[in-house]
């Protein structure tokens, strides 16, 4: 294969899985943006959202078959429930530590990610859980470069999510009131706003993000698996920082841009694909010695 | 001042209202009324629980005894975003202009529980026609206008949620004379023309006694003294204390 053509494939892997980055980052960075905490256990849900995927796609591909379609909605569903699923935890485990010290809350997190991945583990026994689909191989051929109809929707379908994303934090009174929970609570709260609600709110979004990343990876990947949430949470963690924690459109780029290089580090000869996440992580190091704040995070400056 | 008895209305009074963090308590029992169409400042020296006293009245501090009412109702117990709700607007210390926050988008999301599209409008319409300058800069992020513009950006924002009752922490604070000036103006101008009930703190006790109707003053957490403004500006004890000599 010629250079330009490797470029180009490795183009298309990068953004499918810089798509999956970017989704389970946004969660990570808005999560983080509201009560300031990493939240270890986001990967779970990740994972989660891939299960519940395929249940719900089990249960209702009789009627709309397991094409794209059955997917979409599997996905939505998936979404849904474990939205729910992502505020119910915040207001059991996180709820009464908001108030607790940092180190607290973060062992709370690194708690509730273990829960979810042994009950996830004690439910399929450790097993693979095949993902059956009806998608197809087809795609196009651009000149020597293929490009499946399944990347191409997948792709699509996380930029149609992260397009609603923006929209809602810039153009609702929700979103925006998410971001100015961010910054300042107390405020928040002296303008009226209900910070726990909002809180409540932004775990939905987030934790709804991650089950749509799953769903679509597991539908894509073929597979299911307990432990599949662990190294995607800490990608997305690495993301997220690269972007700069806090930021949305950080998330968004940090994503894309890990997603891109790890796709293009397996190609560089002598570094095979089992040193992709190497790769990532020295990709991390890198960003926080050149610009610790991430590439679109702010500093804590402020002007009086 | 006046008799006027549609001005006679108490819209809040605190009645043996203590408040502290964690052990240490910053108000011991103080008593306090604001009538309906009144400036009311609160005089006194950093520590003396100026800030606390309007903390506890939005709900940020706990009272841990006494009653505060506004209009008949117990609010003491609230949380800070119901009382906001009720009216009471509070405007913090140091202004907390929120970065990353168009000017318009700080302006849209105070008025985040006004649910009435329409009215909201017409609200941000109102603010951008008395503070121009907001409207000139309403793309820019927030934390980036000067001081004066962002304490008309703190104003403003408190104006968008509707305020029954507007607690002021130290307008002037960090803002050029020409802008305490300016600042005071307004501040005026809100209770004049919008009729809009004030409880002002303030470092610069001269002009504070200037604008009010009646003022307080606290010392360790208690009320020393209170009167007419008139009154207290004449005190020479209140010369000597806060307005720095005779």
């Amino acid at each position: 294969m010629s250079l330009s053509v490797i470029i180009a494939h490795q183009l298309v892997n990068g953004l499918v899985l810089g798509s999956f980055y970017a989704l389970v980052a946004l969660g990570y960075t808005m999560i983080f943006g509201v009560i300031k905490l990493l939240n270890f256990a986001h990967g779970d849900l990740y994972m989660v959202g891939g299960f519940v995927g395929f249940l719900a796609l089990s249960a209702i591909s009789g009627v709309v078959g397991s094409g794209w379609g059955g997917i979409f909605l599997a996905m939505l569903l998936s979404m849904i429930g474990v939205g729910c699923l992502g505020v119910l935890i915040e207001r059991i485990a996180y709820h009464p530590m908001l108030h607790a010290p940092r180190l607290s809350i973060l062992i709370t997190a690194l708690a509730v990610s273990l829960v979810l991945q042994n009950a996830v583990l004690a439910l399929t026994g450790g097993q693979y859980t095949a993902f059956h689909t009806d998608l197809g191989f087809g795609g196009i051929h651009l000149g020597p470069i293929f490009i499946s109809y399944n990347q191409m929707v997948l792709v699509a379908t996380a930029a149609g999510l992260m397009v609603a994303l923006e929209f809602f934090v810039t153009h609702t009174q929700y979103g925006r009131a998410m971001r100015a929970v961010a910054i300042d609570h107390d405020m928040c709260r002296l303008m009226g706003i209900d910070v726990s609600a909002i809180i409540g709110v932004t775990f939905f979004v987030g934790t709804a993000l991650a089950a749509a990343a799953g769903t679509m990876a597991g539908a894509y990947y073929g597979s299911l698996w307990y432990f599949m949430g662990f190294l995607i949470g800490l990608k997305a963690f690495t993301a997220a920082v690269i972007g700069g924690i806090g930021s949305i459109p950080g998330a968004m780029l940090g994503g894309l841009i890990l997603g891109l290089l790890e796709s293009f580090g397996t190609q560089i000869p002598g570094i095979g694909s089992a040193w992709k996440d190497v790769f990532a992580f020295a990709v991390l190091i890198l960003v926080l010695v050149l610009k610790p704040t991430g590439l679109l995070g702010k500093s804590e400056q402020e002007r009086m | 001042m006046t008799s006027d008895p549609a001005r006679d209305d108490v819209v809040l009074k605190l009645t043996g209202v203590a408040a502290g963090y964690g052990r240490i308590q910053a108000l011991g029992g103080i008593d306090l009324e604001v009538r309906r169409g009144q400036i009311v400042t609160l005089l006194g020296a950093n520590g003396a629980g100026k800030t606390t006293t309007l903390k506890t009245i939005s709900g940020l501090v706990r009272a841990t005894a006494g009653t505060i009412v506004l209009e008949g109702r117990d609010i003491a117990t609230m949380k800070p975003h119901e009382i906001a709700r009720l009216g009471v607007v509070h405007v913090p210390e140091g202004r907390r202009i929120l970065r990353g926050l168009t000017v318009r988008e700080n302006l849209e999301v105070a008025a985040f529980a006004v649910r009435d599209g329409a009215l909201r409008r017409s609200r941000l319409e109102q603010v951008f026609a008395q503070f121009p300058i907001l409207h000139a800069r309403q793309g820019q992020d927030g934390s980036l206008l000067s001081g004066g513009e962002q304490q008309m950006l703190a104003i403003g924002r408190a104006l968008m949620q509707g305020p029954k009752l507007l607690l002021l922490d130290e307008p002037s604070m960090g803002l050029a004379p020409k802008l305490v000036l300016e600042t005071m103006k307004i501040v005026k101008r809100l209770n004049r023309d919008e009729g809009t009930t004030i409880l002002l703190v303030e470092q610069n006790a001269r002009l504070a006694l200037r604008l009010a109707d009646y003022g307080y003053v606290l010392e360790g957490g208690m009320i020393r003294m209170r009167n007419a403004a008139a009154q207290l500006r004449e005190d020479r004890s209140i010369v000597q204390a806060y307005l720095g000599g005779g």
